[in-house]
């Protein structure tokens, strides 16, 4: 599909009926009718189906055996939002989202900026602030769960050290989401720092060049050059920053398997706590729909309100 | 020519060699034993049931528990499902013989069945139908470190009701012991304490009557109590700090690492400790002692009434009928009292328990066989959805997040909703 094209779909304008014809004459129709159909196929099958099911069981009380026959409506979404590690659940993705936001993304926007610069030992500094992005989630989980574990872990010979006893930072309900936040920046900064350093690397020069000239003090460049030309990165790091928040299961299972208590589940883990692991396919499902409205809400309205540029 | 006739000869060797391997079945036979020196002896009756039966293969494969918990509706409706599986039978497995998914095996197993105990068998049997054969009982009990007890100034052996319990953890904090390590990550040995005080409590009458509906179901005063009791043990701080961040395997390892003088287990966890020792021997035979879980004022319950589990096999849907064979030749008296003798487990084949050589496991045996009201653990014969919250509201006493009154709601409201 043409870029202009996808443009028009984007903004919503009723331009296909043009677009069509433009493809015809062109010829383009033919690999269009080559090359979308096995795309859409597999798109529907394994992405359209699947949510249409989920939207279609969570009417059911159904133990997801044999197919589902006790229909009982919109109850499963009373239960859903009835239960108090619901709520819990989508405040700590509220809180996830934001110290994604607050604290990992300017710390990786500064970490870009000293190591966008060549000097000795930044790619090596680079490749070590990466490196955390590329260990498998449910390895970086099984590692701090050492690391965090109060009679044998890192964490502990460090309090040791100071003569002090150390928390159970896991066990309790007030520290264990602090842990896994604790975690998620440490696993995710690197990935944002690497987009920011690819985009410093692709801009234009002369620009701060021309700043620096014009008598910018450095900051001023920062601020009035070099962020400005960052924006269509920034904008592409929240949009992941936060579809990732929404999304975190695997850090969270061999941490603390949401709990105690259900005080560190996201909404992804309560949903396989709560719905896969109780046979609740009905109530798992409500779930699913509850946090796909979310997702797709978010993404439509930044879409049309931040990305609109691009 | 030539050659066409040596291709024809070769696909004729082919399709030869094709229909001998259709005639070797293959016995899948998924099983959670974590004690290598257990899953050693199952090898071994595995390869001796293959040398019996020419052409049966029996392939082993392992989940550990939670993993297969949360897999299981899933693996039991895939077409490689595994011929034989671990049960806990109760309301878990009344679920998947309602969905039809297990094989009726009254059958196959005939008057095999009279071999072994009877109120066992009756577990793994729904509406008059045999759908599996268990292998072992187990009870729920403290088990104890010897030397630690001694040290704190502590008789286990004497410790029948519930207050004794709680002047012995009070008596074991003073002189510095971790009385109870508990995994409470796993949330079910945590609800071991609500569920026995209930057992305690009402006896078999109050679970029969909420299971009706009768008395406030598991709203009523029974249950209430037995919250009231189990916070006030939580309220004396007994468990190893950070104890909620603990998996089962990881307490019971803190335990057989003498780090903890207590431990409320399940009678084959005798075993299982000293595999997850740090050392791999933990608490030795004769270190270990076991008290059965005390009395509370009031109980109403007998007080050889027993918590524990009947565990064994469930053959899946379209099995081959040498995966009954198999299940038969595992539970005869010749592998139990194999397993026995090493104490790993309570045997289901009756007069095997004779091979028992701890006295330990000895006095388990005996205590079930005594037992008049065996009931199974709640968060299996509740059924997965229910289950799982008595586990969580159970944990949520011991965290201090939850009252035992707004608990055992809880658990209420999830009996009702059903699914």
């Amino acid at each position: 599909m043409s870029q202009h094209s996808a443009a028009a779909i984007m903004s919503g304008k009723p331009a296909a009926s043009s677009a069509r014809r433009r493809a015809a004459s062109d010829g383009r129709l033919a690999s269009l009718l080559l090359f979308l159909p096995p795309a859409l196929l597999l798109f529907t099958l394994f992405v359209v189906l699947p949510i249409g099911e989920a939207a279609w069981y969570s009417g059911f009380n159904w133990n997801g055996f044999g197919s589902p026959t006790r229909w009982i409506g919109f109850d499963n979404y009373r239960f859903v939002f009835d239960t108090r590690g619901f709520g819990t659940a989508f405040r700590n993705n509220l809180l996830i989202i934001a110290v994604s936001l607050v604290i990992q993304l300017p710390l990786a926007l500064t970490l870009a900026l000293i190591l966008a610069e060549k000097f000795r030992g930044s790619v090596a500094l680079r490749m070590l602030f990466f490196l955390p992005y590329v260990l498998a989630e449910v390895a970086t989980g099984l590692i701090f769960s050492f690391i965090y574990d109060g009679n044998y872990g890192l964490l502990a010979s460090v309090y040791r050290t100071f003569g002090a006893e150390a928390p159970h930072l896991l066990a309790s309900t007030q520290t264990s989401m602090l842990a896994i936040l604790v975690v998620v920046i440490w696993k995710y900064f690197g990935f944002h720092m690497m987009l920011f350093i690819a985009a410093l690397q692709g801009m234009d020069r002369n620009l701060v060049e021309a700043a620096r000239i014009d008598g910018a003090s450095r900051w001023q460049v920062l601020r009035h050059v070099v962020v400005p030309l960052l924006y269509p990165t920034i904008r592409l790091s929240v949009f992941f920053a936060v579809v990732g928040s929404l999304q975190l299961f695997d850090l969270v299972m061999p941490l603390t398997r949401g709990g105690p208590a259900d005080s560190s589940n996201t909404m992804v883990s309560f949903l396989y706590n709560h719905g896969v692991s109780r046979m609740r396919v009905g109530y798992g499902s409500a779930i699913g729909v509850i946090l796909f409205v979310i997702c797709v809400t978010f993404a439509i309205t930044y879409k049309r309100w931040f990305m609109r540029d691009e | 020519m030539r050659f066409l006739t040596r291709l024809a000869l070769a696909a004729a060797g082919l399709t030869l060699a094709a229909g001998a391997a259709a005639a070797q079945t293959t016995v899948r036979w998924l099983h959670l034993e974590q004690n290598p020196a257990q899953v050693k002896i199952w090898e071994e009756v595995a390869r001796r049931f293959e040398a019996k039966n020419a052409g049966v293969k029996v392939e082993m494969q392992f989940l550990e528990n939670e993993a297969y918990k949360a897999k299981l509706p899933t693996i039991l409706q895939s077409k490689d499902r595994p011929h034989i599986l671990y049960s806990w039978a109760g309301g878990v497995l009344k679920a998947q013989v309602e969905a039809g998914v297990l094989e009726d095996v009254t059958a196959g197993v005939g008057a095999y069945k009279d071999n072994l105990s009877a109120g066992a068998v009756a577990a793994f049997a729904i509406d008059g139908k045999l759908y599996g054969l268990p292998y072992t009982v187990s009870q729920v009990g403290f088990m104890y470190n010897k030397d630690l007890f001694a040290k704190a100034g502590v008789d286990g052996g004497a410790i029948k009701t519930w207050d004794d319990l709680l002047a012995a953890v009070k008596t074991l904090k003073a002189a510095g012991v971790t009385p109870i390590a508990v995994g409470g990550q796993d949330k079910w040995p945590l609800h071991f304490y609500w569920t026995h005080l209930a057992v305690r409590l009402g006896g078999k009458p109050a679970f029969e009557a909420a299971l009706k509906g009768q008395n406030g179901g598991f709203e009523g005063e029974t249950f209430q109590k037995a919250g009231e009791l189990m916070k006030q043990l939580v309220d004396l701080e007994p468990f190893q700090n950070g104890f909620l961040g603990f998996k089962n395997q990881q307490a019971l390892g803190f335990f057989g690492d003498g780090k903890a003088a207590m431990n409320l287990a399940i009678s084959s966890h005798s075993a299982t400790q000293r595999a997850l020792a740090a050392d791999k021997k933990g608490i030795s035979e004769e270190k270990l002692g076991w008290f059965d879980f005390p009395m509370p004022a009031g109980a109403k319950g007998r007080p050889s009434d027993t918590l524990g589990g009947v565990n064994g096999w469930i053959i899946t849907k379209g099995a081959p009928k040498e995966a009954v064979e198999f299940v038969k030749f595992f539970i005869s008296d010749e592998v139990q009292r194999e397993l026995a003798k090493q104490n790993f487990i309570i045997p289901t084949f009756k007069g095997a328990e004779a091979a028992l050589s701890a006295a330990f496991m000895q006095n388990v045996a005996k205590n079930i066989a005594a037992s008049q009201y065996h009931q199974n653990f709640y968060d299996q014969d509740l059924g997965p959805s229910v289950g799982r919250v008595v586990n969580d509201a159970t944990a949520e006493i011991a965290g201090g997040s939850m009252t035992p009154k707004q608990a055992a709601k809880a658990i209420q409201d999830a009996f009702k909703q059903g699914n």
